[in-house]
């Protein structure tokens, strides 16, 4: 047994600036304070004398006490362990993870719209209001469509409303349709976007060209068929050449075309989804319009529509009658609600900054580089890492792990030895259709210089796999934690705190290696 | 006019070689899968671009103005402490991706488990997820959880929910698979009305849904309509909007909650119009499996070290697609994140004093307000850090008459509720100062003078 002290000394030893942090539960104590609230002005009554004590709490069991000091010295240490945009190249495939402009976020910070209670009167936010209302403007130019709302919190939540109204467009005209077609490179979102909405999925292959073509759709499109969702530039960064074709087929049977505009980066000024016969396409403000991700969100995934759909957005939607602007929360056919209040208004306001800053030209550019970017990559590295589609791509582009197979190195490996170069991986085994994928996506605010730093380390992983394969088995091994085990977490849940088993932040070298991992292994150890 | 290339790092030299290493003449020629007739000819019609100190002007210019504000009903106007801001400007934590690589998201994800644990702690719940879009929507998905638990199509959902909150449940439904009964408040005291709902209970009933603090501020007291769900094998979903309530409520896993969900905003996140804010989603146990929404949970690496993961992620939509417990994917990470620094630096007391100072800021606003003739307090139950105030006039020209004065002066309910058409439901946080209530209470005196007075 080691002395708390020791283990101290040991945990500075071992860590060096990767520091050791508590759980913010395991440190503090009785009657330190990190706060400082309003004074008191009125008089001071217990709870027990207005509201009945089985109503009230005894007291917030388990809480922290910490000072400020502690508060800040925690969560930063904790963001040392994170790597963002900021700390540098993220190719994660179908994330569009673009450089965060750093002025967007000032002005979201402005305290005419962050302290903006969102029932105050419409004629005191105007400002707000025309502002919603030009970013519907700017989106629908962008995509070619005719309304947008603005409401969707995110992607899915995007898909979801996009569903709804069309389950709402058929049922107004007493019709059931039960079917959405899906192809096998989709997001997860659309097959479960389909579900919750009350639909059956039902899977399309893509050709051997990796997209959707028209004969395969013609063959499944049916009467029972309510849409297609297509993702375009699909995930495997391929543009789908066929889609005109397909938007005939489906509209003559009476379907619609939803199309996922996750990979919108790649098509802005160069072509309108909306041209290509799309109905519906939600966008996604936190990838194509530079709103950071958070760590997972907030975003807001804005949904386009063609006119005939207009009646069944949700409400509320804003309407420009002269120089004013209004909520309009009467739309007999609307499919209601789909959150509290109109939408991530702070996200909003961010990707009007970005549109505002970038202009026309901007995006178009935007677009190119993003393509130019990803074309670059894939060329200099297909002859390292295995190409399954081997012909340009438009924003993004999947390798595999084929030519390290022989090695028994696996996509989880490569993506892991990355991490000790100072690389986020890309997105591993997505789209499921491909083998051991490994899906990049460089973005266009990427330089070339960085472009190159990547590629020679994905060509120095490529010949380390070949000459010293128990490298990237290992690795991570310059990181704050080395490969965990997720089988353990996922077999034997521990989703909170809960007080118990205090002492494993200490480093314990001896304790006997953990179980298998199933999806990367342990390597050597 | 090109300062947009400040986020745009391609020199013309870079381009020239690129393209030459890919083997082709032009950018153009990158696009040539894309059918010739539908690439555009001609550039978007978007204003030209501004160059950062004109888009400053430009927003800066756009903003609304400041007023004192009674205002709440879902999103309240509370005191963010300035480290809030500041630890969430770490690039580190906004610029990263959702966690799917632990090692490089060990503070994201380490963060998260410590959100979850306060929010069990909060609620009295044993699992947390990792956040949903806001409260209504986390209402809709504990209540489509409810019916994957039961197999049951019948919603009683009480009508001081928050109004919007059941609006969104609406949408979520399929009417065509699952049926939502309202049911009625009490006239007198605002609270949910327990004998309507006990008629209601039966072997076809999935859940019963109360708000607490509910939408017209008055604490429920609900602990026997779970019973009686219970009895009839129906689960009982809490929902809340005010989230600062529980630094003194009594947590609804106390009272026999089998799902607890609510809105987080009031934890450290701006009112910014509306969004983002922060679903929160708790439940037990042994539903784990029939949550929606990530899950961070404890392991140990290779080397025996605690680390953090998303886990049992075969529910989600990336895993399980079709079959998902939910679509959600992005979720409002960010926002758990400002509530867990929030919660840190406020802990065990500063929650506990902030929720007793807004009980007694509205205590003292519904003193004041109760000795102005026209006024009334509508109803007898007791009530958190907002009321309805009754008043004898057109609340609409009252609140007119008190914007002009720079004071948005409550909410008016008859859009809500019809019956509730002299109604305002008026909010309270620590907030406004005794002056601002003073000057509040003293310019709706005003109003309700100059205002002829309405027959009731």
């Amino acid at each position: 047994m080691t002395t708390h002290k020791e283990n101290i000394v040991k945990k500075i030893n071992d860590t060096g600036l990767i520091q050791d942090e508590p759980l913010i539960f395991e440190q503090g104590g009785e009657g330190r304070r990190g706060y400082s609230l309003p004074k008191w002005d009125v008089q001071k009554v217990e709870a027990k004398q207005v509201i009945p004590s089985h109503l009230l709490r005894k007291e917030l069991t388990g809480f922290p006490q910490l000072s400020e000091v502690d508060v800040v010295r925690h969560f930063t240490r904790l963001s040392q362990w994170n790597y963002g945009v900021d700390n540098g190249f993220y190719p994660l495939g179908s994330c569009t993870m673009k450089y965060n402009p750093k002025v967007n976020e000032e002005v979201a910070k402005i305290r005419g719209f962050a302290q903006v209670h969102p029932y105050s009167p419409q004629e005191i936010c105007q400002g707000i209001l025309k502002l919603m209302y030009e970013l519907e403007n700017y989106l629908a130019e962008i995509t070619g469509m005719d309304d947008v709302t603005l409401q969707p919190a995110a992607g899915a939540h995007g898909e979801l409303a996009g569903l709804m109204i069309i389950r709402a467009y058929f049922r107004d005209r007493g019709e059931r349709r039960s079917k959405i077609l899906v192809p096998d490179t989709a997001h997860g979102t659309n097959c479960s976007s389909s579900t919750v909405a009350s639909f059956r999925m039902v899977g399309i292959k893509s050709n051997e060209k990796g997209i959707l073509s028209a004969k395969q759709v013609d063959e499944q499109m049916d009467d029972q068929v309510a849409a297609i969702m297509v993702t375009n530039p699909n995930t495997l960064g391929l543009f789908e050449e066929e889609l005109g074709e397909i938007a005939r087929i489906v509209h003559q049977r009476g379907g619609f075309v939803y199309c996922d505009g996750a990979n919108l980066n790649a098509l802005m000024g160069i072509v309108k989804l909306g041209d290509l016969g799309v109905d519906m396409v939600h966008l996604n403000l936190h990838k194509t319009f530079s709103t950071p991700h958070g760590g997972g969100g907030p975003g807001a995934g804005p949904l386009a529509v063609k006119k005939e759909l207009t009646p069944f957005l949700p409400v509320p939607v804003i309407e420009k009658a002269g120089e004013t602007y209004r909520f309009n929360f009467d739309l007999p056919k609307s499919i209601g609600k789909i959150r509290a209040f109109y939408g991530n208004f702070g996200v909003m306001l961010k990707s009007y900054a970005y549109i505002l800053s970038m202009g026309a030209e901007g995006l178009k550019k935007v677009s190119e580089m993003a393509v130019l970017n990803a074309n670059y990559l894939m060329k200099r590295l297909k002859d390292y890492y295995h190409l399954p589609y081997d012909w340009p791509c438009m924003h993004e582009c999947v390798f595999t792990d084929r030519n390290q197979e022989k090695y028994h190195i696996n996509t989880l490996d490569i993506a892991k030895r990355l991490i000790d170069y100072g690389f986020h991986p890309p997105t591993v085994y997505f789209p499921l259709v491909v083998k051991g994928a490994l899906m990049m996506e460089p973005t266009e605010t990427e330089s070339k210089e960085g472009l190159d730093r990547f590629i020679e380390t994905m060509i120095t992983i490529a010949k380390e796999a070949e000459e010293n394969p128990d490298l990237l088995r290992e690795a991570p091994s310059r990181v704050k934690v080395r490969r965990l085990d997720e089988v353990l977490a996922a077999r034997k849940p521990k989703l909170r705190w809960t007080g118990k088993n205090p002492n494993n932040q200490i480093p314990n070298r001896n304790s006997p290696s953990p179980p298998l991992n199933l999806r990367g292994g342990w390597g050597a150890l | 006019m090109e300062d947009y290339l400040r986020y745009l790092p391609h020199t013309k030299e870079d381009v020239r070689e690129m393209l030459e290493a890919i083997g082709t003449k032009s950018v153009e020629n990158l696009f040539e899968a894309i059918p010739k007739k539908f690439r555009l000819s001609k550039p978007l019609n978007l204003p030209q671009p501004l160059s950062e100190p004109d888009l400053i002007r430009h927003l800066e210019g756009i903003q609304s103005q400041p007023y004192i504000s009674f205002l709440g009903g879902g999103a309240y106007h509370h005191f963010i402490p300035a480290v809030v801001s500041h630890l969430i400007s770490r690039s580190e934590f906004y610029t990263a991706y959702t966690p799917y690589q632990p090692e490089v998201s060990q503070g994201t994800l380490q963060a998260i488990f410590e959100y979850q644990t306060l929010m069990c702690q909060l609620t009295g719940m044993e699992v947390s997820n990792a956040s949903m879009y806001d409260g209504a929507s986390s209402l809709a998905e504990a209540v489509l959880m409810a019916q994957r638990i039961t197999g049951r199509k019948k919603i009683l959902l009480s009508q001081s929910v928050h109004p919007e909150y059941r609006k969104v449940i609406q949408t979520y439904i399929d009417p065509d698979e699952q049926e939502i009964v309202l049911i009625p408040y009490l006239k007198g005291k605002g609270r949910t009305d327990e004998k309507a709902m006990v008629q209601c209970l039966g072997q076809d009933v999935g859940a019963v849904v109360v708000q607490n603090p509910n939408f017209f501020g008055v604490i429920e007291d609900f602990k026997n309509m779970g019973e009686k769900v219970h009895q009839t094998g129906g689960l009982l979903i809490v929902c809340f909007s005010e989230a600062v309530a529980y630094g003194i409520l009594r947590p609804p896993g106390e009272c026999g909650a089998d799902i607890v969900v609510g809105e987080g905003q009031s934890f450290g996140i701006p009112v910014s119009f509306g969004g983002p804010y922060l679903g929160i989603f708790t439940t037990n146990e042994k539903y784990i499996r029939n949550m929606p929404g990530r899950l961070v949970g404890e392991t140990v690496d290779l080397e025996g070290k605690r680390g953090f993961v998303l886990t049992l992620a075969t529910r989600e939509q990336h895993i399980r697609r079709e079959k998902a417990t939910s679509n959600i994917c992005t979720n409002e990470g960010l926002c758990a994140l400002m509530a867990t620094i929030f919660l840190s630096c406020l802990g065990k007391e500063g929650l506990r004093e902030l929720a007793l100072m807004n009980l007694n800021k509205a205590e003292y606003a519904k003193k004041v307000v109760s000795g102005i003739r026209g006024c009334k307090i509508a109803f007898s139950a007791p009530t958190f850090n907002e009321f309805i105030l009754k008043v004898d006039g057109d609340p609409e020209k009252v609140l007119e008459k008190l914007k002009e004065k720079r004071i948005l002066g409550g909410l008016s309910m008859e859009k809500f509720y019809p019956e509730l058409n002299h109604h305002l439901l008026v909010t309270v946080t620590e907030m406004n100062t005794k002056e601002e209530i003073d000057q509040w209470a003293e310019e709706l005196e005003k109003a309700l003078k100059s205002n002829s007075p309405i027959v009731t």
